[in-house]
C-alpha cells in the first residue's frame, strides 16, 4: 500500500506543534515505517531488535504524554468552576469522536479537543464541524489522510482510491444522521470532494534532504503549507470536477469543494433536529421530553446553529431541571463529579485510567466513531455497578477528614432524599458514609 | 461480682491515676530485651461494637432487664461475673490459658456519638476533638524508632497515618455479597430498579467466580484467612512489628442477635488466624481489640442497640502473661448509667493502649505522655505488671 497522500504521526507531529516535545526526539530514532517512503527516498533504518526497541519506546512515549494530558484534562474538570461549560466541551468532542483506539489519532487527541473543540463549543455549529473534520486527530481517525481521486494526477500514477470513512460518518454521525434520506452516491461525491484534505509529511517540509526531483514536486504540491492546527490541502490527490450531493452541485473549487459542502450538510434542518434530541438525551433524560427537543430546534435554527444560544436555551428550558434525575454518570462523569464532591482533584493518570478501564470507559478509547453510548443501561450493568462500588470504597477510604453529611448535602442540595441522607447519616465509619453518599442513586444518577 | 475485688480494683485505679508508680520492674516488657522485638496488632472494630455482648456482664442484676431479648445467654464463663460472648471460641481459649484480657468499660476520652468524630479520636490519641492530623500508633512508631508499622487495606488509617513510614497491604478480596454497604445500598436503591437489580447481579456473580476459585486473592470475607495473611507478613526477618487492622459492620440498630453472632465470629477467626500464622511469634505478640464507643444500654425497638458511650476492649496474645479483668466495673445501676442510658466508661481506652507501648513495646513515659498521646500525663498506663 504506497499512496501519495499518506502521512504518519511523526511527519505531521514535525509539524503541528507537538504537545510531545519530548517525544520527538525518540519519535525521530523510531524504524521506518512509513508508507509513502519505501521507496527509497530515505534510507532504511536498521531492522531487528533495535528497530523494534526504539519502536516500543517511541510508543509508549507518545502514550506517557497523551496520558498526561487526560489527567491534565479530569483534573481540570474536576476543579473548573464552569462545571457545565466544561460538560458541553466533553458532549461535542464526544460527537465529534476522535478515539485513542486507533494509535494514530491517540496521540493528537489532546491537541484535537484543545485545538479544534474547545475553542469552538459556544460558536457556530458549521465552525465547529469545519475545525473537528479538518483535525488531524480526525483525518488520521477516520482515513482521510490516507484517501486518494482515483483521477487526481496522484491517483493516476499508481492504484490508490478513495476512502469513504470520513465522508459516510460526517454524513450519518456528525451532521444530518442516517434517516436523512441520502444515498450511497451521496457519500461517494462527498468523499471525492473530500480528496486532498490531509496533513503534512515529513517530506514537506524537512529540510537538508538532498532534493530530488519527487522531493520538490511534493514540496510544490501542498497549497499554502500547513493550514491550521496541521490540516494541508494536497491538490496533486484531490478528485477533479463537479459534485453533486443530496441534490445540490458543487463547482470543482479544490479544497472549498468539500468545506462547502460540509457547511451545507451542518446547516441542513436535520442536523439541527438530530443535534436538538441528542443533546437533549446527553443532558436531560435518555428518553427526551418532547418539548424540550422541539426548543433546542428552535434556538438552533433561528440562530443559525449559534451553539451558545442553544446552550443557553438549554440551560433556560424548564425541561432541565426536573427534580427526578434521569441520567446514569459516565465512568467519567462519576469520577470527575466524585473529586468535585470532595474538593479533590486526581493525582495521577493510572489509579485514574485503571478506575475508568474497570468501570468501561477506557480514557479517550470511545470504541466507535460515534462516541461513547449514552443511556443508563450502557453504564449500570451488573459487573459495571460492583466496580463503581470497588472504586467508590477505595476513593472514600482515602477521605481523611471531613463530614459526608455535609458533603452529601452540598453535593446533591435539594436532591438528597431522606433514605439517603439517612443512611450516610447513620454510617457506622466515614470511609462507609462516603462509600454509601458516592453510590446513592442521587449521586449516581444526573 | 464481687464487692471487695472491686473496691480494690477502684483503690489501685485511684492510685494510679493519681501519679503512683505501681510498675513491677522485673516484669516491664521488651525495652532492652535482645533478640526478636516484640509485635502488637491494634484491630479497630468500627460501627461500635456491643460492649456488653462482648464482655457479658452475667452476674450483673440490671443486665438482663435491661437487655430483654438481647441478653447474651451461654456465655463462656470469665472471672469477676463476666462471661465471653460464645461466637468468642477462639479467644476463651486463650483465656483459659491466661493469654486474653478484658476491660469491660472502657472509652475515649470525648464524649461524642458520631462515629466519625469517635473513631478519629480513638486513632489520633487526642484529648479532644481534631486536635491531631496524624495516629497514635504512628507516633509510637516514631519515638520509637525501627519498628516495621503495616496497615491492612487500601488506605493507611488514620491510627497509622503520620511521620514514621509505614507500609500496607490489601488483602484485594472484592465486594462480596454479604457485604453490609451492598445490603445497605439495596436499601437505597428501593425506587432504581435498575441499579439495585443490577448490583445484586454483579455481586452475585462476583462471589459465584470467588467460590470456584476463579479469583486467587482473598475473598473479602474469609476472616480466617485474613488473620493467616496477616500473620505471614509479621513473620520472617522483615515481618511487621505493629499492625493496623480494620474489622467493620459493628453498628447494630437492628437484628443485633445474628449480626453480632457472624460478626464475632469472624473477629474470632482473625485472632485464631493470627494465632496460629504467628507460630512462635505469638509468645511476643499482643493483639488489642477496640471499637470507638459502646451502644445503649437498654435495647431499642428494633431487636438491636443504638450508639453509646463505654464498650469492651480485649486484649490477647502469648505475651499477655495473666488473665483478667482490666479497669472497673460502673455496673448498670440506673444511677451509674452514662446520661441514664449507656454503660458509663471506667477508664479511658488511652491508659490501655499506653500500657500495651510502655510494657510490651518499651515506649518510654515521657513519649507517652508527650508525643504519643498529647497531654496525657494524668492517663497513667492501666497495665502496670500485667506482661
Amino acid at each position: 500500500m504506497t499512496r501519495r497522500g499518506s502521512a504518519t504521526p511523526a511527519d505531521v507531529m514535525m509539524n503541528v506543534s507537538p504537545p510531545a516535545g519530548v517525544a520527538m526526539q525518540e519519535l525521530d530514532n523510531r524504524p521506518n515505517t512509513d508508507p509513502t517512503v519505501t521507496d527509497g527516498s530515505r534510507p532504511m533504518e536498521p531492522a531487528g531488535q533495535a528497530a523494534f526497541d526504539a519502536r516500543r519506546a517511541s510508543r509508549q512515549a507518545l502514550t506517557r504524554v497523551a496520558a498526561e494530558a487526560f489527567l491534565a484534562r479530569t483534573r481540570l474538570a474536576a476543579t473548573t468552576p464552569d462545571g457545565f461549560a466544561e460538560r458541553w466541551a466533553i458532549f461535542w468532542a464526544n460527537h465529534f469522536t476522535a478515539s485513542a483506539t486507533k494509535f494514530q489519532s491517540a496521540i493528537f487527541l489532546d491537541a484535537y479537543e484543545r485545538e479544534a473543540i474547545r475553542p469552538h463549543v459556544f460558536g457556530r455549529f458549521e465552525t465547529l464541524a469545519m475545525a473537528a473534520e479538518q483535525h488531524p486527530a480526525m483525518l488520521l481517525y477516520l482515513d482521510q489522510a490516507q484517501s486518494v481521486g482515483p483521477n487526481s494526477p496522484a491517483g493516476q500514477r499508481r492504484s490508490a482510491g478513495l476512502n469513504e470513512n470520513l465522508a459516510r460518518e460526517i454524513m450519518e454521525l456528525h451532521t444530518i444522521g442516517s434517516d436523512a434520506g441520502y444515498s450511497q452516491g451521496d457519500v461517494t461525491e462527498f468523499a471525492r470532494a473530500l480528496t486532498g484534505w490531509s496533513i503534512p509529511a515529513r517530506r514537506d517540509t524537512e529540510a537538508g534532504r538532498p532534493a530530488g526531483r519527487r522531493g520538490r514536486s511534493m514540496a510544490r504540491a501542498i497549497v499554502g503549507g500547513a493550514g491550521q492546527n496541521g490540516f494541508v490541502y494536497r491538490p496533486v490527490v484531490h478528485e477533479p470536477g463537479e459534485r453533486t450531493v443530496l441534490g445540490q452541485r458543487y463547482a470543482d473549487t479544490g479544497r472549498a469543494q468539500g468545506e462547502a459542502i460540509l457547511k451545507d450538510l451542518a446547516n441542513r434542518p436535520e442536523t439541527a433536529r438530530k443535534l436538538a434530541r441528542k443533546i437533549s438525551a446527553h443532558f436531560v433524560a435518555d428518553i427526551p421530553p418532547p418539548g424540550l427537543v422541539a426548543t433546542l430546534e428552535r434556538a438552533w435554527t433561528t440562530s443559525g446553529g449559534d451553539l451558545a444560544v442553544v446552550a443557553r436555551a438549554l440551560i433556560a428550558a424548564p425541561e432541565a431541571w426536573e427534580p427526578v434525575p434521569a441520567k446514569v454518570k459516565t465512568p467519567y462523569d462519576f469520577i470527575v463529579s466524585a473529586h468535585r464532591a470532595f474538593g479533590t482533584e486526581p493525582q495521577q493518570v493510572q489509579p485514574l485510567r485503571q478506575g475508568l478501564i474497570a468501570m468501561g470507559q477506557p480514557p479517550q478509547s470511545a470504541p466507535s466513531p460515534e462516541g461513547w453510548p449514552d443511556t443508563a443501561a450502557d453504564w449500570a450493568g451488573p459487573d459495571a455497578l460492583v466496580k463503581r462500588l470497588d472504586w467508590s470504597r477505595a476513593a472514600a477510604s482515602r477521605v481523611q477528614a471531613g463530614d459526608p453529611n455535609a458533603a452529601a448535602a452540598a453535593a446533591l442540595g435539594l436532591r438528597l432524599g431522606e433514605r439517603t441522607r439517612m443512611a450516610v447519616a447513620r454510617a457506622e465509619s466515614r470511609p462507609e458514609a462516603f462509600t454509601l453518599f458516592l453510590m446513592s442513586p442521587e449521586f449516581q444518577r444526573r | 461480682m464481687t464487692r471487695s475485688l472491686d473496691l480494690t480494683r477502684r483503690f489501685l485505679l485511684g492510685a494510679s491515676a493519681a501519679g503512683v508508680s505501681l510498675a513491677f520492674a522485673g516484669q516491664a516488657g521488651a525495652s532492652a530485651a535482645p533478640g526478636p522485638r516484640n509485635k502488637m496488632v491494634v484491630i479497630i472494630a468500627r460501627g461500635a461494637m456491643d460492649g456488653l455482648s462482648v464482655v457479658v456482664p452475667v452476674d450483673d442484676p440490671n443486665y438482663r432487664p435491661l437487655r430483654g431479648a438481647l441478653a447474651i445467654e451461654h456465655s463462656l464463663p470469665m472471672s469477676d461475673g463476666f462471661g465471653l460472648h460464645p461466637s468468642l471460641a477462639g479467644l476463651h481459649s486463650l483465656y483459659s490459658e491466661g493469654q486474653m484480657r478484658f476491660a469491660p468499660a472502657v472509652a475515649i476520652p470525648v464524649r461524642v456519638r458520631s462515629h466519625f468524630d469517635a473513631q478519629d479520636v480513638l486513632e489520633n490519641g487526642g484529648e479532644g476533638l481534631r486536635q491531631q492530623t496524624d495516629g497514635w500508633l504512628n507516633r509510637a512508631l516514631a519515638a520509637m524508632g525501627g519498628l516495621k508499622g503495616l496497615s491492612i487495606g487500601a488506605q493507611t488509617p488514620l491510627i497509622l497515618r503520620g511521620s514514621a513510614a509505614t507500609s500496607s497491604w490489601a488483602p484485594g478480596g472484592r465486594t462480596g455479597s454479604e457485604d453490609r454497604i451492598a445490603s445497605l445500598l439495596q436499601d437505597l436503591y428501593v425506587n432504581d430498579r435498575l441499579l439495585a437489580e443490577n448490583l445484586a447481579a454483579g455481586l452475585q456473580t462476583e462471589a459465584q467466580a470467588m467460590a470456584m476459585g476463579g479469583d486467587p486473592r482473598l475473598a473479602r470475607n474469609d476472616v480466617a484467612g485474613l488473620g493467616q495473611a496477616v500473620a505471614r507478613l509479621m513473620t520472617g526477618p522483615d515481618g511487621a512489628d505493629v499492625v493496623a487492622l480494620s474489622v467493620d459492620g459493628w453498628d447494630t440498630h437492628a437484628r443485633q442477635v445474628g449480626q453480632l453472632q457472624a460478626r464475632l465470629t469472624g473477629l474470632d477467626q482473625v485472632v485464631s488466624g493470627l494465632r496460629s500464622g504467628l507460630g512462635e511469634d505469638w509468645d511476643r505478640t499482643v493483639v488489642v481489640i477496640a471499637t470507638e464507643f459502646g451502644r445503649t444500654a437498654r435495647a431499642n425497638g428494633t431487636g438491636g442497640t443504638d450508639h453509646g458511650t463505654g464498650s469492651a476492649l480485649l486484649m490477647a496474645g502469648g505475651a499477655v502473661k495473666a488473665g483478667g479483668m482490666i479497669g472497673d466495673w460502673p455496673t448498670l445501676a440506673d444511677n451509674r448509667l452514662f446520661e441514664s442510658r449507656d454503660l458509663a466508661p471506667a477508664l479511658d481506652v488511652r491508659s490501655v493502649f499506653k500500657g500495651v507501648l510502655r510494657d510490651h513495646l518499651g515506649v518510654d513515659k515521657a513519649a507517652l505522655d508527650s508525643s504519643v498521646f498529647p497531654a496525657s500525663a494524668d492517663e497513667a498506663p492501666a497495665l502496670n505488671g500485667l506482661f
